[in-house]
């Protein structure tokens, strides 16, 4: 009967009680968007936007690009195998010219030579001879000033370089390249990307490891003592919790180095000094102790939900006191460790300030190559394909921390 | 035996299970100390007259907190880390604050994907983060070749990016307010005749306050400690505290590192000691118990 009617049911304006609902949900829906939007575009336009132009740095042939293009014309029909003819040589001679001209001939053989190395020499003496000449044929010259312009492999390089996008940053950043056979490894003098990632994550993998050896016992103290006394203590994990993270390096600056306290302390004990600031060692240490805050609470506030009973019960069952707390605490904990742990190494990954200031040069991660080719080399294009494969790991491992935790269900403070 | 209580242990607990208690104990002692003592050691070393980096042997003095609160350098990078973290904060707080309502109406279209975007910016490694905006700030209109305004060695740009990375602890904190709030107090508000802005002020302000409150603490921090950021996009005259100190240790400069690490501890327990009390009443408001 109620059903009947209120199809019926109007509002005082005589539209049906239905439709004015419908308007009302409508526009609360669009309240709840609007209020949202400022920030979404925010986010959208100065962080979404600028990460994918920095990612479009990474496949671009910034050096190239724009000065060569007579060139990769004449090369667009080029077979990849012969010597070009007439026409490539010419297009390559007036590319250079006109670069010269803007004096970028240099930034030509520069990008040529990462991927054909003795190329900036070669290119520096063709400049002058062509820059000399007012009409062709320029094949001779080439050829006469030196015989690696009858190299296919290097008409590939110029091929691939003169075209808008290149792979060559991306495989560099897993130290490959492209060689006249395909894609290869290079000279085990030059790759060092491999290993710098393998590092990143040996030292995420051995600090994440600390953190939950060193942070279980204590968010299981924190979690088991009575209130007071585990608001006391937890004072001792919040405290370098809120303190920066500067003043925490700088901490561990002062205590690790050779005339340091702990240094101090070492000779006083064994008459010895340790060699501890810019070492490996000196890295775990400082990093665990900056990241054990973040593993251990997790961990405490999920323990703070199980309830005491349940070990009793296994007590009072017949365990004794390890396999009371192996088989029914310690699997509700599980949750908790995933969740602290994987924070931890993911934030572990993105490291540069600490391993900067008290790490040695064979403990910097992949952030401080990022800041390095991009501050110190200049070389944009190989800084963004090193971030983008940062990147890439690191939104992988946050896909599965939203599966697991989901964001917003993070606690902070 | 009377400190079998202490242990947390009944009195028909066995040596064995005594004697691993106590390990326990030891263990937990150790790595509470391991936590606090480097923060604890730095405030002695302060205050060593000398300007080695070592404990005063001897004589004690203020110089370095002379030459932190009286020296240029250091002033004028308290001065650039105020000013950024009060507009940071400022700008943090009402974005992430709005955005956390409209989230939290209930059957807010795609919530899960909007709430990943938002908050990106926590979750990318902060030198990508810094790359991405040094090429963006140096010409933010793509429409035209040449750069129309750039943000770099700007304060403007130092504070957006700084309200990038802390908008979202303030939308996670103030969300976590509102998970069970209870919508009909906005409608028993609005069937009194409150108009939506009353029912805010009135309302919904009070309590989420706390949330409010700790995430505007949580934007202010975010700025007040970041570094790589101003590293790539800021240049000397946007200097602030961290880029000091994170030069003063390459440099090695002074001990005035310490004296400042020694102020900013003080201020970690201000926050501290704030962010508990407002948890603690967030709490009462709404009628959680523990």
């Amino acid at each position: 009967m109620a059903i009947a009617e209120s199809a019926h049911l109007l509002t005082i304006g005589g539209v049906p009680l239905k439709t004015q609902l419908a308007r009302a949900e409508r526009s609360r829906k669009l309240r709840a968007v609007a209020l949202v939007l400022p920030l979404f575009l925010f986010v959208v336009l100065t962080f979404l936007y600028p990460l994918g132009r920095m990612f479009y740095k990474s496949v671009e042939n910034e050096g190239t690009m724009g000065r060569l293009t007579l060139t990769s014309e004449a090369l667009a029909s080029w077979d990849g195998q012969s010597v070009p003819d007439e026409a490539a040589f010419a297009a390559l001679a007036a590319d250079l010219k006109a670069a010269q001209e803007k004096r970028e001939a240099g930034e030509i053989a520069k990008r040529i030579n990462s991927e054909f190395s003795g190329a900036i020499s070669k290119f520096k003496g063709i400049t002058r001879k062509v820059e000399a000449m007012e009409a062709g044929p320029y094949k001779e010259v080439f050829l006469g000033a030196d015989k690696v312009w009858a190299d296919p492999a290097l008409w590939r390089v110029i091929k691939s370089a003169s075209d808008t996008y290149t792979p060559y940053y991306w495989l560099a950043a897993v130290d490959l390249k492209q060689g006249p056979d395909g894609i290869e490894r290079v000279a085990p003098d030059q790759a060092v990307f491999v290993d710098v990632y393998g590092r990143t994550f040996w030292i995420a993998g051995l600090v994440t490891t600390l953190t939950l050896i060193l942070g279980f016992p204590v968010a299981y103290l924190l979690a088991t003592q009575p209130a007071r006394r585990a608001n006391i203590l937890m004072i001792f994990v919040m405290l370098p919790f809120w303190t920066s993270l500067l003043v925490r390096t700088t901490a561990w600056f002062v205590l690790l180095r050779t005339e340091g306290p702990l240094n101090d302390l070492a000779e006083l004990l064994v008459d010895q000094r340790f060699e501890m600031i810019f070492t490996r060692f000196g890295t775990i240490v400082a990093m665990t102790h900056i990241q054990l805050p973040f593993t251990l609470l997790p961990i405490y506030s999920v323990m703070k939900t199980i309830p005491s009973s349940h070990v009793r019960a296994a007590r009072s069952l017949g365990a004794g006191p390890f396999l009371a707390f192996w088989r029914v605490y310690f699997p509700q904990t599980v949750p908790g460790i995933a969740a602290g742990c994987l924070l931890t190494f993911i934030l572990c990954l993105g490291y540069y300030i600490t391993p900067a200031l008290v790490g040695g040069p064979r403990d910097q991660m992949v952030s401080y190559y990022v800041a390095y080719y991009m501050n110190n080399l200049i070389n944009f294009g190989q800084a963004a394909a090193l971030g983008a494969v940062l990147l890439i790991i690191t939104m992988a491992l946050y896909w599965v921390y939203n599966r697991l935790v989901g964001i917003d269900n993070m606690k902070l403070g | 035996m009377d400190w079998l209580p202490l242990l947390g242990l009944p009195s028909y607990a066995s040596t064995q299970e005594r004697a691993w208690r106590l390990c326990f104990f030891l263990f937990c002692g150790l790595v509470l100390l391991f936590l606090i003592s480097p923060i604890l050691i730095v405030i002695p070393i302060s205050f060593n007259d000398s300007s080695f980096l070592s404990f005063p042997r001897g004589t004690w003095s203020t110089r370095w907190y002379e030459d932190f609160f009286f020296n240029e350098r250091w002033t004028t990078a308290v001065k650039n880390s105020v000013i950024i973290a009060f507009f940071t904060t400022i700008l943090a707080t009402v974005l992430g604050t709005l955005a956390a309502l409209g989230l939290s109406r209930p059957n807010f279209p795609a919530r899960a994907a909007v709430m990943a975007v938002l908050i990106s910016p926590m979750v990318v490694p902060v030198v990508i983060t810094a790359a991405a905006l040094y090429f963006f700030y140096a010409n933010p209109l793509v429409v035209t070749a040449e750069p129309v305004f750039i943000l770099n060695n700007t304060y403007v740009g130092v504070i957006l990016a700084h309200t990038l990375l802390a908008t979202p602890f303030v939308v996670i904190t103030v969300t976590a307010t509102l998970t069970g709030f209870d919508q009909s107090m906005i409608r028993a508000g609005a069937s009194l005749g409150a108009p939506p802005a009353t029912v805010f002020r009135k309302v919904i302000l009070p309590l989420i306050s706390p949330g409010v409150i700790s995430g505007a603490l949580f934007a202010f921090v975010t700025s007040w400690d970041e570094v790589v950021v101003v590293l790539f996009v800021g240049s000397s005259d946007q200097r602030t505290l961290p880029r000091q100190m994170f030069s003063g240790i390459r440099e090695m400069i002074s001990p005035t590192i310490t004296a400042a690490a020694t102020v900013l501890i003080s201020l970690a327990v201000i926050m501290l000691v704030t962010v508990e009390l407002l948890r603690r009443r967030s709490e009462r408001l709404r009628g959680i118990r523990n």
